[in-house]
Order: C-alpha cells, then sequence, then structure tokens
C-alpha cells in the first residue's frame, strides 16, 4: 500500500489479525474457500484494472491449475508444494499460449478470443481420461507439506492457505507498486504515448497476462487441495463470469476490492445456499445494480469517499473500454 | 489418447441428409444471431439477455396455449410483440443510462437481467421443461428419398430465411434502415434532422428481442420448453454473430446457416466435438480477421 | 502447558470412548441433500424431503426417546457444492446421515466423505454402480435402483423380446459412458448385438442429426444412455423424424415418470423402461402415493419412494441398536429384511446394495390413459437377484471371496 501510509498499515495490521482469527469464528473451511476465491480475483484484477483487459476466459488457468494439482498429488504422489508448482506452472504456459494470440486484440474482441480458449480447455477436461469428466478427480489426499506438515488438520491447512494467499497478494502489490507497475499504468493511460517513449506495449501486457494467469492457477490448485476436488465446475464459463462479478461488486481497479468481493459473494452462496433458484436471481440483481449505480465496488465507494488517504488506485473504471474506444479491434 | 477421433465416411446420401439438418439447425442460429447483430449493429450493446429472451418467447407461446388455448399460428406473432414490450420496457429502465459507457457495461448489465429471468423461471418451472405440440398443420413429413424430412423442419427454414431477408432488406435498403444506420454513426446530426432518436433507438431494441422471441416460438415444439434452454444457446450465437461480424447483418445470416453446415458436419465426424468446433472457428477468426467476415473495423 | 494440552486431549478421548453405544448429539438428524432447482429436481428435490418427512413422522418423530431432526439442501449436481456442504453437515452440523443425492458424480463425492467421517450414506438418487462397486463404503446403503438393474431391466428384456440390434446413442460425459457399457455386456450377454453407437455432448438441443445416424444403422432397437433433457429431447425429436413409425423402437435407458410427464403420452407412447416403483401397481403404493399427491400436487418418482423406504429402515436400525454410530446401524440395516410398500422381502447385500425387485414399464398410449400420471402398463417383474446380478466379479473391497 504505496500511498495510504500510516492509515494503510493499520489497516494491514487489523485486516491480517483478522484473518489469524478466522478459523475459530467462522467454519474454516467457509474462510479458506474465500481466500482462494479472493486471490483468484486478485490475479484477474491485475488484468482488468491495470490493463484494462476484460477475460472472459480466467476460469481455464484456474481449473487446469486445480486438475493438475489434484492428478500429480493423487496419482503421481506428489507432495502438495510440488504439486502447487506443477498446477502452477502449467496455468502460466497456458497463460503465455492464450496471451500471446489474445493481446492483440482489446476490448470486446479480446473477451471473446479468452472466452473462445477457456471452451476449448474445457472441451479438452471434459475429454481427457485424467479429469474423470464430470466426477471430477475426487478424494485428493492434501499430504505432508515439506514432508513434515500435516495438512490434513483444518487448523493447519487453513494458515497453509492464508500464507500463500498472503504471498499472492504481496507480490501482486509489490507489482503494481513497481517501476513495472508504472509503465503498465502508462499504457493504460496512454499507450501510442507509452510507445513513443519506447516502451514495448505489447510485451508489458503480455507480461501482465502470464502473471494474472500464473497467480489465478495457483488459486485453482489451493482450492483443489482445500476441498480435495477437482471438477468441470472450476473450467466452466461461469466460473469466469463469477470471477468478473466478484472484482466488480468489490471494485475494479483497486488493490483490496477483490478480496472483499470475493468474501462477499463466497459468504451469499452460503447463506442463500436453502433458497435454490434464487440465488441465481441474487447474483443478476446484485449484476445490474453494480452496473447501473455501484461502479466503483465497495471498496472503490469506500476509498473515495470515506477514506481520502487510501485512494490509491480507485477511478472511474471506464479505463475497461477505452482501448476499444480508440478504434483499434 | 487421440482414439476419440472417428473418420469413417458416411456413404453421400447419408452425408447430404447430415447436411440438410445442420442448415436446418444455422437457420436456427441465424434467426437468433440476427435479432443480437442488430442490437449491437445499430446500438452497440452486447445483449446477453438474448438467450433468456429467446426462452421467453417459447414460453410465452406455451403459456399462451396453455392458459388462453391460443395456438401456435397467432402466438407466433403474439408471443414476439408481448416479448418485444418486454424488450422495450428493459431498454427504457435500464439500457438507456449505460449507453454512454464502455460496450462491455452492456454485456455485465444483460447478462444479470439473464440472471433473473432465468432464475426466476427457474423457480416457478423447475428445469424439466414443458410439452409443446407441433401444430397439426405442419406434422408428419415426407421421404426425400435421402432421409425422412418432417415437414417442421422444412417450415424451419422457410420462415427463417423470409425473416432474415425482411430484416436484412429493411435495414440495408429502406429509408427507416437509413434512418437507423446515419443514427448509429451520428445521432447528434440526425436528432438534429427532427427524427427521433430514442425512439428509434428503443424500437431496434424492442425488435431485436422480439425476434428472439420469434426464434423461441419457433424452437417450442422441437426443443424442450425449460428455462435452461437460452443459456444452452446463448455463447453459441455469440460466437455465431462474431465470426459473421459484429455489426453486420448479413454477416449474421451467412455465418449463421454456414456454422450450422459446420456443427452438422462436425456431428458425423467427431459427435463429442460439435459444441466446440464453432469457439475454434470463432477463435481462428478473431485472431485472423477481428472484424469477422463481413463486419467493419469499429 | 504440553501437560494441560496432554491431559485435555485424554479427558476429551476418554469421553469419547463410550460414545458409540450412545445416540450422539441428544438427536438424530437426517439431512437431504439433492437437487432442488435443476436438471433432477422433479425426481428428487423438495419431494424427497416430504418424503423423509413422512417416514419421520409415521415413525413417531422419536426414536428411543431422542428427536428427529431433518435439514435439506441443494447441490445443483455439482460435486463441490455437494462435497462443501456434507463436510459442513458432518463437521458442524451434527448430522448423522446424509440422504438421497441424485447425480452419481456427487454421490460419489459425498459417499468418499461419508465412509471417512463414519456417517451415514442413504442413497436413493444416483444411479452409478460404482457405488456398491469400486467405491463402496461400510456407512453406505445404495437404495433405490442403479445402472446394473436398469441395463439388466430394459436391456435383457428388450432383448428377449426380439429387440436384437441395438444402436446406442450415448451422453457424452462419465456417467452416459458407464450406462451404454453396461447396456452393451447385457445386450451381447442375452444373445443381441450392438451395431453402432454415437456420443452426443451434454445438454445437446438438436438431436436430428444423430438420429439420422441412427436410422442409417438399421438397427432395431435405439439405445437412450442418456437422462434428464437429453433424453426428452431425443424421444421428442424421434416422434418428429418418423423412428418408431420406419419400424425402429426406442429403450429409455435411464427414463423417469416425471420425464413422461414432461414429454406427453402423444410423444412417449410405446417407450419401455425400467423402474423401481410405480404409484398405481397395488393397493399400498396407491394409499402411500395419494398422501404424497396431497402434499406435493404431484405422483412421486421412484426415487422420492425409495427416500422413505430408506429413511424407515435406517430409524428401525438405529432403534434395534440403540445406536447412531455408522457403521454399526448400516451393520444392522444389512441384518433386516426389508419390508415396505414399495419393497417386498429386500436384503441389503455386503457391498451396501439393496437387492430389491425391478419392473419393466411400457408407456401407454393416450387413448389407454385414463388421466394425468396415468402413463404406465406393467410389462413384466424382473426378480431382485436377477435385476442386480453383477456382469462380472464384484469389485466391491468389502465383499470376501
Amino acid at each position: 500500500m504505496s500511498r495510504g501510509g500510516d492509515a494503510g498499515r493499520i489497516l494491514t495490521a487489523v485486516l491480517i489479525v483478522l484473518a489469524l482469527a478466522a478459523p475459530f469464528v467462522f467454519y474454516p473451511v467457509f474462510v479458506m474457500e474465500a481466500l482462494c476465491f479472493a486471490l483468484f480475483a486478485c490475479a484477474f484484477n491485475l488484468l482488468i484494472g491495470y490493463v484494462g483487459l476484460l477475460s472472459f476466459g480466467h476460469a481455464a488457468f484456474f481449473g487446469s491449475a486445480a486438475y493438475i494439482t489434484a492428478h500429480t498429488v493423487k496419482v503421481w504422489g506428489l507432495p502438495p508444494e510440488l504439486g502447487i508448482l506443477a498446477g502452477v506452472a502449467v496455468a502460466a504456459i497456458l497463460g503465455t499460449a492464450f496471451g500471446w494470440l489474445a493481446i492483440r486484440r482489446q476490448g470486446i474482441y479480446f473477451a471473446m478470443i479468452t472466452l473462445a480458449l477457456a471452451q476449448m480447455i474445457y472441451f479438452v477436461a471434459l475429454q481427457v481420461p485424467f479429469t474423470h469428466g464430470e466426477d471430477g478427480i475426487q478424494a485428493v489426499p492434501r499430504g505432508r507439506l515439506f514432508g513434515v506438515i500435516d495438512l490434513d488438520d483444518t487448523l493447519t491447512m487453513y494458515y497453509f492457505v492464508l500464507a500463500v494467499f498472503l504471498l499472492g497478494f504481496s507480490l501482486i502489490v509489490r507489482t503494481i507498486n513497481s517501476p513495472f507497475g508504472q509503465v503498465i499504468k502508462a499504457i493504460r493511460e496512454n499507450e501510442p504515448r507509452a510507445v513513443s517513449l519506447g516502451y514495448h506495449a505489447d510485451h508489458y501486457k503480455l507480461v501482465v497476462f502470464i502473471l494474472s494467469a500464473a497467480l489465478s492457477g495457483l488459486a485453482g490448485s489451493l482450492k483443489s487441495l482445500v476441498f480435495q476436488l477437482a471438477s468441470l465446475t472450476d473450467v466452466e464459463w461461469t466460473m469466469s463470469g463469477w470471477v468478473v462479478l466478484m472484482t466488480l461488486v468489490g471494485g475494479l481497479g483497486t488493490v483490496l476490492g477483490p478480496v472483499v468481493g470475493a468474501f462477499f459473494l463466497v459468504a451469499m452462496q452460503h447463506y442463500l445456499a436453502q433458497l435454490g433458484s434464487w440465488v441465481t436471481v441474487v447474483q443478476g440483481v446484485i449484476f445490474i445494480f453494480c452496473v447501473l449505480v455501484f461502479r466503483r465496488g465497495i471498496v472503490g465507494l469506500i476509498a473515495t469517499y470515506a477514506v481520502p488517504r487510501l485512494r490509491t488506485q480507485a477511478r472511474e473504471p471506464s479505463a475497461v473500454g477505452d482501448a476499444a474506444a480508440r478504434g483499434t479491434p | 489418447m487421440f482414439d476419440f477421433i472417428h473418420l469413417t465416411i458416411p456413404p453421400a446420401p447419408a452425408l447430404f441428409a447430415q447436411l440438410l439438418v445442420g442448415l436446418i439447425n444455422g437457420a436456427f442460429y441465424a434467426m437468433l444471431s440476427l435479432g443480437l447483430a442488430v442490437i449491437f449493429g445499430l446500438l452497440n450493446i452486447i445483449n446477453f439477455a438474448h438467450g433468456a429472451q429467446y426462452m421467453l418467447g417459447a414460453f410465452c407461446a406455451w403459456f399462451l396455449l396453455n392458459t388462453l388455448g391460443i395456438g401456435y399460428w397467432p402466438a407466433l406473432v403474439l408471443a414476439p410483440l408481448i416479448v418485444g414490450v418486454v424488450g422495450i420496457a428493459i431498454e427504457r429502465l435500464f439500457l438507456r443510462h449505460i449507453y454512454r459507457l464502455d460496450p462491455l457495461y452492456g454485456l455485465l448489465l444483460t447478462f444479470g437481467l439473464a440472471l433473473i429471468i432465468e432464475g426466476v423461471f427457474r423457480q416457478q418451472y423447475g428445469s424439466s421443461g414443458q410439452p409443446y405440440a407441433i401444430p397439426p398443420e405442419l406434422r408428419g413429413g415426407r421421404n426425400l428419398g435421402f432421409m425422412f424430412l418432417p415437414n417442421y423442419r422444412a417450415w424451419v427454414i422457410i420462415v427463417s430465411l423470409a425473416v432474415c431477408l425482411a430484416t436484412w432488406f429493411t435495414i440495408e435498403r429502406t429509408r427507416l434502415g437509413a434512418y437507423l444506420r446515419a443514427a448509429t454513426e451520428n445521432p447528434v446530426l440526425v436528432q438534429a434532422f427532427g427524427i427521433n432518436v430514442p425512439r428509434m433507438i428503443t424500437l431496434t431494441y424492442g425488435t431485436g428481442v422480439a425476434l428472439a422471441a420469434l426464434a423461441g416460438v419457433m424452437a417450442a415444439p422441437i426443443y424442450q420448453v425449460s428455462p435452461l434452454m437460452g443459456s444452452n444457446i446463448i455463447i453459441v450465437v455469440f460466437a455465431v454473430v462474431v465470426i459473421g461480424g459484429m455489426g453486420s447483418i448479413l454477416g449474421a445470416i451467412v455465418s449463421g446457416f454456414t456454422l450450422g453446415l459446420v456443427e452438422g458436419l462436425t456431428k458425423v465426424f467427431y459427435p463429442e466435438a460439435s459444441n466446440t468446433v464453432i469457439f475454434v472457428i470463432m477463435a481462428l477468426v478473431l485472431l485472423v480477421k477481428p472484424a469477422g467476415f463481413f463486419g467493419q473495423a469499429r | 502447558m504440553r501437560i494441560a494440552i496432554l491431559t485435555g486431549v485424554a479427558a476429551i478421548l476418554a469421553l469419547a470412548a463410550p460414545a458409540s453405544a450412545e445416540i450422539s448429539g441428544d438427536a438424530v438428524k437426517l439431512g437431504v441433500l439433492n437437487d432442488m432447482s435443476s436438471l433432477y429436481a422433479d425426481i428428487s428435490g423438495a419431494g424427497s424431503v416430504e418424503a423423509a418427512r413422512m417416514a419421520i413422522a409415521d415413525f413417531g418423530g422419536t426414536v428411543n426417546g431422542k428427536k428427529i431432526e431433518l435439514i435439506s439442501a441443494d447441490h445443483q449436481n455439482k460435486p463441490d457444492v455437494g462435497s462443501a456442504i456434507a463436510n459442513q453437515w458432518f463437521d458442524n452440523d451434527g448430522v448423522d446421515a446424509i440422504v438421497d443425492v441424485p447425480t452419481s458424480s456427487v454421490a460419489l463425492a459425498v459417499q468418499q466423505i461419508a465412509r471417512t467421517k463414519g456417517k451415514v450414506f442413504l442413497i436413493s438418487g444416483a444411479a452409478s454402480s460404482d457405488l456398491t462397486g469400486k467405491a463402496c463404503s461400510p456407512t453406505s446403503v445404495h437404495w433405490t435402483y442403479d445402472t446394473v438393474a436398469l441395463a439388466n431391466g430394459t436391456g435383457s428384456a428388450v432383448v428377449k423380446a426380439g429387440g436384437d440390434t441395438w444402436f446406442f446413442l450415448t451422453a457424452d460425459y462419465a456417467f452416459g459412458h458407464a450406462l451404454e457399457r453396461d447396456t452393451s455386456k447385457v445386450v451381447e450377454a442375452s444373445g443381441g448385438k450392438v451395431v453402432g453407437k454415437v456420443r452426443a455432448p451434454l445438454n445437446t438441443a438438436d438431436f436430428s442429426s444423430f438420429l439420422l445416424q441412427a436410422q442409417a444403422s438399421k438397427a432395431k432397437i435405439i439405445g437412450l444412455a442418456n437422462a434428464g433433457g437429453d433424453t426428452i429431447n431425443s424421444i421428442k425429436q424421434a416422434g418428429e423424424f418418423g423412428i418408431v413409425e420406419g419400424g425402429q423402437n426406442l429403450a429409455g435407458l435411464l427414463v423417469f415418470i416425471t420425464d413422461i410427464h414432461s414429454l406427453g403420452l402423444q410423444a412417449a407412447h410405446g417407450l419401455q423402461l425400467t423402474e423401481a416403483f410405480y404409484w398405481d401397481q397395488n393397493d399400498q403404493t396407491r394409499a402411500w402415493s395419494k398422501r404424497f399427491l396431497d402434499k406435493m400436487k404431484r405422483e412421486p418418482s421412484m426415487v422420492q419412494a425409495g427416500v422413505y423406504g430408506a429413511v424407515t429402515h435406517y430409524l428401525n436400525a438405529i432403534k434395534a441398536t440403540g445406536s447412531d454410530d455408522g457403521p454399526t446401524v448400516v451393520k444392522q440395516m444389512k441384518v433386516m429384511p426389508v419390508n415396505d410398500f414399495m419393497t417386498k422381502n429386500g436384503k441389503i447385500r455386503e457391498d451396501g446394495r439393496l437387492v430389491r425387485d425391478m419392473y419393466l414399464f411400457e408407456v401407454k398410449a393416450p387413448s389407454e390413459s385414463k388421466g394425468a400420471w396415468d402413463y404406465y402398463k406393467q410389462i413384466a417383474v424382473i426378480p431382485g437377484e436377477e435385476a442386480f446380478k453383477l456382469p462380472g466379479p464384484n469389485e466391491c473391497p468389502l465383499v470376501k471371496g
């Protein structure tokens, strides 16, 4: 948190304390699930909030890493840390391939390409035998971290997930606030000028894409160990829609926004679970509400009005479409 | 691992039959993507609620039959009108406020609308679907030698071609269409000429929605009238529109029929992939010619 | 500090030891987990919850002095959602038994969790025979039906009646493949031949292309190895393309009465299918179904009737053993014979499979039906031993030898 200063640091400390105490207050599996999705949303936000590219295919990274981790841990017997690394590596490779193909386009075309590529990954996941189709990979053992720490204990697993989340999150914050991050912001603000200054915009965008994909993969790998299950739900296009909603609700382009959005939506899904189809209706209402009234999201709103000092990157997120408006398809 | 690809080539008459069946599916895709292309081409809105509006058309026809005793033929006109009015309401209440924003917000808003409409119907009607019979005049079929063609399917092609041609003609060749196209390019100037642009926009959205509903009524006798029918088909229709070119009416029509054919062929050679082949094509088209085959770069 | 912790742990363990002969948590809590909003909501859904409620009420509301409680949730046909709910129910909410769970992928996930935690799983909705095969569990009972029974029922009966060449229209997912595989084995063992097959993606709307391939194969029987909306669509469109008029017959491998209700008799008549229950079979089924109809406004499916039977048998077993410990109760369930309005002289096998009679039905023509839900005529009874006979050796590790 750069410009936040003291307020930012206090907020961070408070949040970390809350996170450490959470499993004693809330059902730990629920908090772990929220943390995994928070990481996923933060990774997604890198792309849309800081580069301005809306991807509709992030489920491909999330889900394929989940499958790879589940398979390597269950069938090949790898310890969890190697399984996670394998998942992240595969997600990064996919990210490189997808990114290289999709970066050339912007706006709606970028979104459509990512959707199409993600659908192809869904098809592969459906056909390839090791995923077991709609049964998914079940009974994934959590194993012993580094051969020593038994992750079957829920509390231990929780702290492990929290540690990985904090690692991923701080990586994102560091990236945003680094010189690299400054160049990215420059590209988002005015790409032709950045190019004229000698920056290869496409290369920078690709690096962010790969980072976003790898971290989404990290979230997916974690999730497969938390639930001990990797299934088709993780690669479906509705999962991509889900992460868009989380980021939108929390606040596009803010640092904490995706985390807040993720917690909010996971909580909503749990507490409204007995309502059946009404959950879909509520999600739809939230989408509409966010687009019409609430474009800054929860954190964006707070950042702009309540705590002026914390106004980091909260801006009217119409940056999403600036690239498209510039006329390049 | 690649043993899932079957490459047995069926005899020619069978292939012919498959192509015809693919063409019939293509007729549906064309009708559906027509509405979407009209809305995007003229309003710059990505109407993700199109699938839900298609479903509304089918349900409207079912409701008219079951509750009011109104049969298929009147429903062909009534259902699109009713759902079109709903579309106008949507435009007035929601879409009006986001025209100045990026089209992606339109996508998110209509996505939310789709979730609401489908959620409500699923809650009310479950998802097994409701029966809707083919109207007696169109039952049965004729043996064409290489296949037995149901009369209703032949009817689908005829209606689809008629609707597609009528829409294309209206937009590309009539004065009304000229006004619409001009309003897309420069609404202020067109308004200055005394033409009520906001009303035209509202009516255009309503028409696009009505087209979706018409496709829904056509689909009701042969597919199950279920709340899920829209979400199953919406991303395919999107792919069709993108491939044809997002603003182009002709593109939507041609690519709709063509993709129906391609899907039909895939069902013969590699049936498991028949849902996915359209996305492969979409990805390729986006990479090579992102404006689509008939579209203009915007 | 460490001594304090160790003492505490020892104390907890000491307290836990006698718990096995008691009812935990002062109540017997059942959780009905199924699809409330989507594909299988009609065959299970709220109807299963009602069936469980009826079973508890008929039992008296308490067992051995402890109250019986009931909760329910929607797993949306997703293994993640199902396992999250199962974990929460077992860990946090004191649920002793999970009931129903249609959709085999979810059932397999829940069974794994129940097995690990030593809790009971009463399966009514799911169909996969793997639940009592390689994935079997000592705390599960597979109550109503499975893919083996469907294959043995529809498959062999149809072949015996003359349908000896088959073409499979299969939904391209693990369950569809399993259904096709099991039925193919039975068809071939009965002297028939599989002349072709095609795999359609799940949730295909239009089957015309696949039906044309089926017509071209000239097989006497087109086996529909799919479920839900896919089955309904393929039957409807088969009617359009004149499949039956052309001399071929359809065999629905997984069809429920709710599917026929959705299709209408015009489209579905002549279809042969295997079910475990039909509301109009005898006085007992009619009496029970009337109670269900009054509450739910629709006739019960076999899944819902099975939930009633499973819950009743489970409660009886608790009464007999005085405990609600998972493995103990299930062992007792396997000892006691099953007799209720739906099952006569049923016996639960070592692997958890309830062996009961199945019935081959044919869908009536519109002229033969007297009204709503009067859809089936019973063609044959398939005795339990024959219906659930496995095609090969039993893969369940619990079965000795």
